[in-house]
């Protein structure tokens, strides 16, 4: 039987062309073929990889910047209370200085009110004083219309102020 | 469409066939389609034969080489002193000369069909690869993946690698990937392009045994040329009490074996293939064996073997691809086992 009965030109070409295609695919064929896909699926390894780090870091960094908005807010509420506190020490200092200023200024009226009353007082006291020396004038003037009274006074004063000289 | 070709195919047996309906030679019918011959018969035209003629290439210890067109002893001429043998006489459908009343058989390295097939369905092996090949040069690998042709061949190839190379060969699978994959795309493609039924497919090639021969031989090389240490004390004394190979008995085994295992993988691969061609031209003999039952029986069976037929292609698929994975599979177990180390190797 033919059939189970290699036959020998066949196996020559077969040998030929089975070792051409291979010598011919394993030079340029599949080692590109394969080396390509395993460098492809070492590339997708790694940016998986990276992905994943880059993942952990964001996680990270959302973390950390929580943390600074909450250390700003807390920053935030203490210089608030300090400014309250030292906005409530520049008023208490104001309305002190205020009062200060108030007793001060009152007390100073109070001078011149003082100074002023003096003053008054002064003036109505010559002025009284001019007054009853005016009325005194005047009294002495309607004593003496006459020249006897003129006389009488003078013996009078003169009386006096001897008198006065004698004791 | 495919209804339509359906009904077509079904209306054709009620066709009077029966008219040029002749006498089926059934021996040449099954072994002229699966044989190899000298030249590429394609179809008949109103009797004539309709061939592609090959180039024979014959060299005789009387008259040194020829060469000559199939043509000239297609009938069965004598042509330069060559002719085809005849039933009954040695050496039957090959080239003969005459050499004293003697028939002696020439150095015969003609195209023939087989080889202008083989040469056709490598050709069509190294065009998918190169054509994957140069994608991959052509392209930046890191920015896009293979459509198309490439894409298949991506997948095939890495499949292939993976599931079988890799796991069955073991970690210095890297060196033997080459070959593995030449023979399982080459025994796939040729399992494929034999069950098409026309021009350029057809030709039997693997289910010719000189071609698994050869790939048998491959991977018998493959295996024998690289085994390592552990390998051949496995064969030439393995670790069974001693009385078993001071009788030589486990290592003539073993040798046996180192033979046994090439030879199945020549045997399963050829008669897989052939018994599926066998198959097939049996399906389809049945719409011609029966043509002369009359139209009714005819076109029954007919409908029948289309159908069965159009079932047993569909399966000759799945059979082409199983073939080549299991050849490749088994090649790659032979190189695994070749390679293996021991356990204490291995523990060290």
């Amino acid at each position: 039987m033919s059939l189970i009965t290699p036959d020998f030109g066949l196996l020559f070409w077969m040998v030929v062309i089975f070792g051409i295609l291979f010598f011919i695919l394993a030079k340029f064929g599949f080692p590109m073929i394969t080396g390509m896909v395993e460098k492809r699926n070492r590339y997708i390894a790694d940016s998986l990889r990276q992905a994943d780090e880059a993942r952990a870091s964001l996680a990270n960094l959302a973390e950390e910047q929580s943390k600074l908005i909450e250390q700003a807010r807390l920053e935030q509420g203490r210089i608030l209370k300090e400014a309250s506190q030292t906005r409530d020490k520049i008023i208490a200092q104001a309305k002190e200085q205020a009062s200060e200023e108030a007793v001060k200024m009152i007390e100073h009226a109070k001078k011149q009110i003082s100074a002023e009353k003096e003053s008054a007082l002064k003036e109505i006291r010559t002025q009284v004083a001019m007054l009853s020396v005016e009325v005194a004038e005047k009294v002495v003037r309607e004593n003496l219309k006459t020249q006897s009274d003129q006389l009488a006074l003078i013996d009078r004063m003169m009386d006096e102020l001897s008198g006065h000289d004698v004791s | 469409m495919k209804a339509l070709k359906i009904i077509l195919a079904l209306l054709l047996p009620l066709l009077p066939l029966t008219a040029r309906a002749q006498e089926l030679d059934m021996q040449e019918y099954f072994f002229g389609h699966v044989s190899d011959a000298y030249d590429w018969h394609i179809t008949t035209v109103n009797g004539e034969p309709v061939s592609i003629y090959l180039p024979v290439i014959v060299h005789s210890k009387t008259s040194g080489w020829h060469v000559f067109s199939s043509r000239h002893i297609a009938e069965g001429e004598t042509w330069q002193g060559f002719r085809l043998a005849r039933e009954g006489e040695p050496h039957s459908g090959k080239l003969v000369e005459e050499v004293g009343g003697e028939i002696v058989k020439p150095l015969d390295i003609s195209i023939t069909k087989n080889v202008l097939g083989l040469a056709i369905n490598s050709l069509v092996v190294l065009l998918l690869v190169l054509c994957c090949a140069r994608w991959y040069r052509r392209h930046d690998v890191l920015k896009e993946t293979p459509k198309g042709i490439p894409g298949i061949m991506e997948m095939l190839v890495m499949m292939v690698e993976k599931d079988i190379i890799r796991d069955c060969v073991g970690p210095d699978y890297k060196r033997y990937s080459p070959y593995l994959l030449t023979a399982f795309f080459f025994i796939f493609i040729n399992n494929l392009m034999g069950i098409i039924p026309f021009f350029p497919g057809g030709a039997n090639i693997t289910g010719n045994i000189t071609i698994t021969l050869v790939l048998a031989m491959c991977t018998f090389l493959a295996v024998n040329l690289f085994g390592n240490k552990h390998y051949w004390k496995e064969i030439l004394w393995p670790d069974v009490p001693v009385f078993l190979k001071a009788i030589p008995l486990m290592p003539v085994i073993e040798i046996i074996g180192m033979f046994t295992k090439p030879f199945s993988l020549m045997v399963r691969l050829f008669a897989n293939i052939l018994a599926g061609h066998f198959m097939l031209l049996g399906t389809v003999s049945v719409v011609f064996l029966t043509a002369k039952l009359g139209a009714g029986m005819n076109a029954g069976l007919s409908a029948i073997a289309v159908f069965f037929g159009v079932f047993m292609d569909v399966l000759e698929c799945l059979v082409a691809f199983i073939q080549a994975y299991v050849f490749t599979m088994l090649s790659s177990v032979f190189i695994g086992l070749s390679r293996q180390h021991s356990e204490a190797e291995k523990q060290s």
